[in-house]
C-alpha cells in the first residue's frame, strides 16, 4: 500500500469504507459485551497479538503467513462473534516497527471484518460459542469449518482488493501450485486453532503455548534452513568461479549453464527439488576441467588423439569430485554425460537420444548457447539470434529437439543476459584457452597418430 | 576413527554401557507386561503406533546425530497421561517401558529391511530418557491426578519439570558418549549437546505434555492431530540437517579440486582438515567453531587455483614465506567472494602470519597440520611422524604455536597407532 495521500481515489474509498463497517461492527456488538467471557478474550488477544508481532514464514515461498490465524480462530470457537472480532482487532498494536498508522488501521479493520464474519458463520452452522464439551467432537468440524473458510477468504480478499486497488497488484495471475500451497498451510493453522479450543477448558491459555512452541521452533529452524540454503548457493558459485579462474575467457560460463538449464528445466515443468538439482548440476558441470592440462588448452590447431582423450576425461573427473555430495542421483548423470551428442557420437560413453539422462541433453544446450554467446580469444560472441540458429541447425543431430525447443521458447518470453564482452587481457599474465570444447560451431580438430 | 562402518567392535565403552542398560530396560518392561497384562490396551496400542511412526520418521542432525522428535513426544505424551477421555490411566511405569520398546522395535524394521542398520546408542538413549520420566511420574500419578473439574497447575508444573530433568540427563549422557567417542572435553561436549538439543527439545516437550492433556478431554482418535505442530517442526529440521550435510559434502568435494589440478598431493586437503579438527578438538573449541576450523583447513589451498602453474609438489611448506602469504590471499579472496564464510576467509588469510603477529588459534592449528602433512605426506610411519614433529619442535615458537604442536602431537599418537604391529 502506498501513502495514504497519494493513493487513487477508488482505494480512498475503499479505505475508509472498511474502517467504517469496522466501527460499525464493534458498536453493534457493544450489546453483547456484558454476556462476553473477558477473561479468556483477553488472553487470546494477548496470543493474537504476539502471533501477529511475529510473522512466521512456514511455506517455502513468499507466502508470510502469521500463526495468528489460529488464535483467532480459536476465539471464535470460544467467545463467539464479539469476541473473535475484538480479538482480531488487536492487529492494530502489533508490534512491527515502520509500519505506518493507516496500514495498521486497515490491518485491524479487516481482521475484525473477517473475525465477526466467521464468528457469524459459525453460530449460523450451528456451532454454540463456549468451551467445546466431549459430546461436540466431530460434529464441531461442520460449523468451526465454515468459519475458517468465511475468515481465509474474507482475509484474502478485503487485503487483495486493497493492494490491487492501490498500487495494481495482482493484475499477474497467482501461480496454482502456491494457492494449493497457502491452502494447504492455511488448513493447518485452522487445525492449530482447533487444537487450542479444545484443550481450552482444561488448561486454559496453557493449551495455546502447547501448540504453538513447536510451531515457534518450527520458524526458527526453517529460517536457519533458508539461510543455510542462501549461503550454500553463494558458496557453491564461488567455488565454480574459482575453479573458472583458470580461463580468462569463461568467466561466469558455470553461472549462466545453471541459469539457461533452469530456464529449460522450468519450461519443461521440472518440480521444485530437480530444479534445484539442475541448477546445481549445471553450476559444477566443468569442474573436470581442471583436469584438463593447461598446454592441451593453450594449444593452437590440430590435437593429437592423446590430447582429446585428456579433454574428453573432463566430464569424469567432474564426476569423480562431486560424487561425495549427496545430490539427486539425476545430477550426477547430467555432469557426466553432458557432452553425449543426440546422434550418439558424443562422450564419455556415445549414448544416443532417450539414452542419454534428461539433465544431460538439458545441460548439453545451455553450455553450447552459452559458449557461442560470449567471447572467445579466437572470435567475437555470437549475436543470441545466430546461436538460436546454431541450435536449431544441430537440433536432432546433437541436440535433443525438444529441449531446444523449450528453451527457444523460454528465452523469447524471458529474454537473455548475454555476458559483458571480455577485454583483451593486458598487464597480468592470464590463461587464455585457443580452443573451447563446448563451442559446436567451432569444432576441436584432431590429428591421428597413425 | 576413520572407519565408518559400524559392528560392535566400533563402540566405545560407553555406548556399550548405555546399550546394555537399554536393552536391560526393554527386557525387563516386556516381560513384566507380558506377566501382569496390558492395561487400556487401545491406549497403549495407539501410543506404540505413534512410536513406531516417530521411529520410522527419524532424523539424522548435524554432528551425526540421530533424532526421532514424534517417538519421543510420544513416549512423553504416554509417560505424563493422566486421562483418557474422562477416565483415569493406570499403566504402570514398566508398562510405559514396554510401549516404547516395542514401538521403536518396530518403527526400526522398515529402516532394517533396507539396510539401514539402527544407532543403538541413539536408540537407548531414546529409552532411557523416556524411561526416566516413566519412572520419576507414573508412581505419583495418583496423587497428581487432578479430580475432574479441578485445576491443572500443579500437575503441570511437575510434568514440566521433570521433562526438563529427564532432557538434562539426557545431555549430560550424550556429552559424556560424545567427550569419548571425539576427544573433548566434557564441559564442551557437553554444551555443544545442549546447543543442539534446546530448540528440538523444547517443541518435543510442548507436545508431549499437549498429548497428555488431549486425551483428557478427547478421544484416542485426536492423537494423530496433536501431533501435528511437531510434524512441521520435524519437516523444517530435516529440511535444515539436510542442507546442513550437503554443505559440508560439497566444500569437502570442491576442495578436491586442486587435487586434481595436479597443485597439491591427492587427499591432501582431506587429511590437513581431519588432522586440524582433531587437534581443535583437543584444544577445547567448540563445535560452531570447530566447522570454521574444517571449512578453513579444506579450502587452505584453494588460493593456488589462480596460480598459473602448479608448485611442483604442491608442497607449500617449501615454498617461500612471501608467496605463500599470497596464496593465503588469493584464497580468502575466493571465500569472502561467497559472503557468508567472512570468518572462514579470515582464517585462511592468517594461515600463514608468523606468530609475533597473533593469528587466530584456527589459523595456527591450520599452519601446522598443513606443515605437518606436507612433512610427512600421508604417510603413517611412525618415525616419519617423530621426525616431523621434531622438526617442528624445532622451530621454537616462531612458526608454529608450541601448543597447538604439542596438542598435535597427542593427536597424532593416538591416529598413528592403528598400523602399530
Amino acid at each position: 500500500m502506498a501513502a495514504l495521500r497519494e493513493m487513487p481515489w477508488p482505494a480512498k474509498i475503499y479505505f475508509v469504507l472498511c474502517i467504517g463497517a469496522a466501527g460499525i461492527l464493534l458498536v453493534w456488538s457493544g450489546q453483547a459485551y456484558d454476556r462476553l467471557d473477558w477473561s479468556s478474550t483477553l488472553v487470546l488477544a494477548l496470543l493474537f497479538l504476539v502471533c501477529e508481532s511475529v510473522p512466521t514464514q512456514l511455506s517455502v515461498r513468499q507466502a508470510a503467513i502469521s500463526v495468528s490465524f489460529s488464535a483467532a480462530l480459536a476465539a471464535v470457537v470460544l467467545v463467539g462473534p464479539e469476541g473473535a472480532a475484538l480479538v482480531a482487532a488487536t492487529a492494530v498494536f502489533s508490534v512491527r516497527p515502520g509500519l505506518p498508522t493507516h496500514k495498521r488501521l486497515f490491518n485491524g479493520a479487516q481482521f475484525l471484518i473477517s473475525g465477526y464474519a466467521a464468528g457469524w458463520v459459525y453460530t449460523l452452522a450451528g456451532g454454540v460459542p463456549g468451551l467445546p464439551r466431549r459430546t461436540d467432537f466431530p460434529e464441531i468440524i461442520l460449523p468451526y469449518g465454515a468459519a475458517t473458510f468465511v475468515f481465509v477468504a474474507l482475509n484474502f480478499v478485503l487485503t487483495a482488493l486493497i493492494l490491487a486497488l492501490a498500487e495494481g497488484v495482482g493484475k499477474r495471475q497467482v501461480p496454482v501450485p502456491d494457492v494449493a500451497q497457502f491452502l494447504l498451510s492455511y488448513l493447518g493453522y485452522a487445525t492449530f486453532g482447533l487444537l487450542i479450543a479444545g484443550l481450552w477448558a482444561t488448561v486454559q491459555s496453557i493449551s495455546a503455548v502447547l501448540v504453538l512452541l513447536p510451531l515457534f521452533v518450527a520458524r526458527w529452524a526453517f529460517g536457519q534452513y533458508h539461510a543455510q540454503h542462501r549461503s550454500y548457493e553463494a558458496t557453491i558459485a564461488a567455488l565454480c568461479q574459482a575453479v573458472e579462474t583458470k580461463d580468462w575467457y569463461t568467466r561466469g560460463h558455470c553461472t549462466r549453464v545453471s541459469a539457461a538449464a533452469s530456464m529449460i528445466a522450468e519450461e519443461i515443468g521440472m518440480g521444485t527439488e530437480r530444479l534445484h538439482a539442475i541448477r546445481y548440476a549445471g553450476m559444477l558441470h566443468d569442474v573436470g576441467k581442471l583436469g584438463v592440462p593447461t598446454k592441451v588448452l593453450q594449444k593452437e590447431g590440430f590435437l593429437t588423439e592423446e590430447e582429446f582423450a585428456a579433454i574428453q576425461l573432463h566430464p569424469m573427473r567432474g564426476l569423480e569430485i562431486v560424487r561425495g555430495i549427496g545430490f539427486l542421483d539425476e545430477a550426477f548423470a547430467g555432469i557426466m554425460h553432458h557432452h553425449e551428442r543426440y546422434d550418439g557420437r558424443g562422450y564419455p560413453m556415445g549414448l544416443a537420444g532417450s539414452e542419454i539422462p534428461e539433465f544431460a541433453r538439458i545441460i548439453c544446450v545451455a553450455d553450447a548457447f552459452d559458449s557461442m554467446t560470449s567471447d572467445r580469444s579466437y572470435r567475437k560472441a555470437k549475436p543470441q539470434e545466430e546461436a538460436v540458429a546454431e541450435l536449431r541447425k544441430w537440433s536432432g543431430t546433437q541436440f535433443d529437439p525438444i529441449m531446444v525447443g523449450a528453451f527457444i521458447r523460454a528465452l523469447d518470453r524471458d529474454g537473455w543476459n548475454p555476458p559483458a564482452s571480455v577485454p583483451a587481457p593486458s598487464g597480468m599474465p592470464v590463461v587464455t584457452a585457443a580452443k573451447d570444447h563446448d563451442d559446436p560451431t567451432t569444432p576441436i580438430q584432431v590429428v591421428s597418430d597413425r | 576413527m576413520t572407519s565408518e562402518t559400524r559392528g560392535i567392535q566400533g563402540l566405545d565403552s560407553g555406548q556399550l554401557l548405555l546399550i546394555c542398560a537399554g536393552g536391560m530396560l526393554a527386557v525387563a518392561g516386556i516381560s513384566h507386561t507380558a506377566a501382569v497384562g496390558l492395561v487400556d490396551s487401545q491406549v497403549a496400542i495407539g501410543f506404540g503406533a505413534l512410536i513406531a511412526c516417530g521411529e520410522l520418521a527419524r532424523l539424522t542432525m548435524p554432528g551425526n546425530r540421530e533424532v526421532a522428535p514424534i517417538s519421543t513426544a510420544a513416549a512423553f505424551g504416554y509417560a505424563l497421561l493422566l486421562y483418557v477421555g474422562g477416565d483415569q490411566a493406570a499403566h504402570s511405569a514398566l508398562q510405559v517401558v514396554a510401549v516404547m520398546a516395542v514401538g521403536m522395535i518396530a518403527g526400526g524394521l522398515p529402516h532394517l529391511a533396507v539396510g539401514r542398520a539402527p544407532r543403538l546408542d541413539a536408540l537407548a538413549r531414546r529409552l532411557i530418557c523416556g524411561s526416566l520420566l516413566a519412572f520419576a511420574f507414573r508412581p505419583f500419578a495418583d496423587v497428581l491426578r487432578p479430580p475432574p473439574g479441578g485445576a491443572w497447575w500443579v500437575a503441570l508444573l511437575v510434568m514440566v519439570l521433570l521433562i526438563g530433568v529427564a532432557l538434562a540427563v539426557d545431555v549430560v549422557v550424550a556429552g559424556l558418549l560424545r567427550a569419548e567417542q571425539v576427544r573433548t572435553a566434557f564441559s564442551v561436549a557437553v554444551r555443544d549437546e545442549a546447543r543442539m538439543a534446546a530448540p528440538l527439545g523444547a517443541a518435543v516437550s510442548a507436545s508431549g505434555i499437549l498429548l497428555a492433556l488431549a486425551l483428557h478431554s478427547m478421544e484416542l482418535t485426536a492423537l494423530l492431530a496433536f501431533a501435528a505442530p511437531l510434524l512441521v517442526t520435524q519437516v523444517a529440521f530435516r529440511k535444515y540437517a539436510g542442507i546442513r550435510a550437503t554443505y559440508l559434502q560439497t566444500i569437502r568435494a570442491l576442495a578436491r579440486v586442486t587435487e586434481v589440478g595436479g597443485y597439491v598431493e591427492p587427499g591432501h586437503s582431506r587429511r590437513v582438515s581431519r588432522l586440524a579438527v582433531a587437534i581443535g578438538r583437543d584444544l577445547g573449541m567448540a563445535e560452531p567453531e570447530l566447522l570454521e576450523l574444517e571449512y578453513a583447513a579444506l579450502m587452505h589451498d584453494i588460493g593456488q587455483l589462480s596460480l598459473t602453474d602448479p608448485i611442483p609438489g604442491g608442497a607449500t611448506v617449501l615454498t617461500d614465506p612471501e608467496q605463500a602469504r599470497r596464496i593465503a590471499e588469493l584464497g580468502a579472496e575466493v571465500i569472502r567472494k561467497t559472503g557468508v564464510l567472512n570468518q572462514v576467509a579470515d582464517i585462511v588469510r592468517r594461515q600463514c602470519d608468523p606468530l609475533e603477529e597473533r593469528p587466530p588459534l584456527a589459523s595456527r592449528i591450520i599452519r601446522a597440520a598443513n606443515a605437518y602433512d606436507d612433512l610427512v605426506s600421508g604417510s603413517t610411519n611412525r618415525d616419519r611422524a617423530a621426525a616431523a614433529l621434531e622438526r617442528m619442535r624445532l622451530d621454537g615458537g616462531t612458526q608454529y604455536d608450541p601448543e597447538v604442536v604439542e596438542a598435535m602431537a597427542t593427536v597424532i599418537d593416538r591416529l598413528v597407532p592403528v598400523n602399530r604391529l
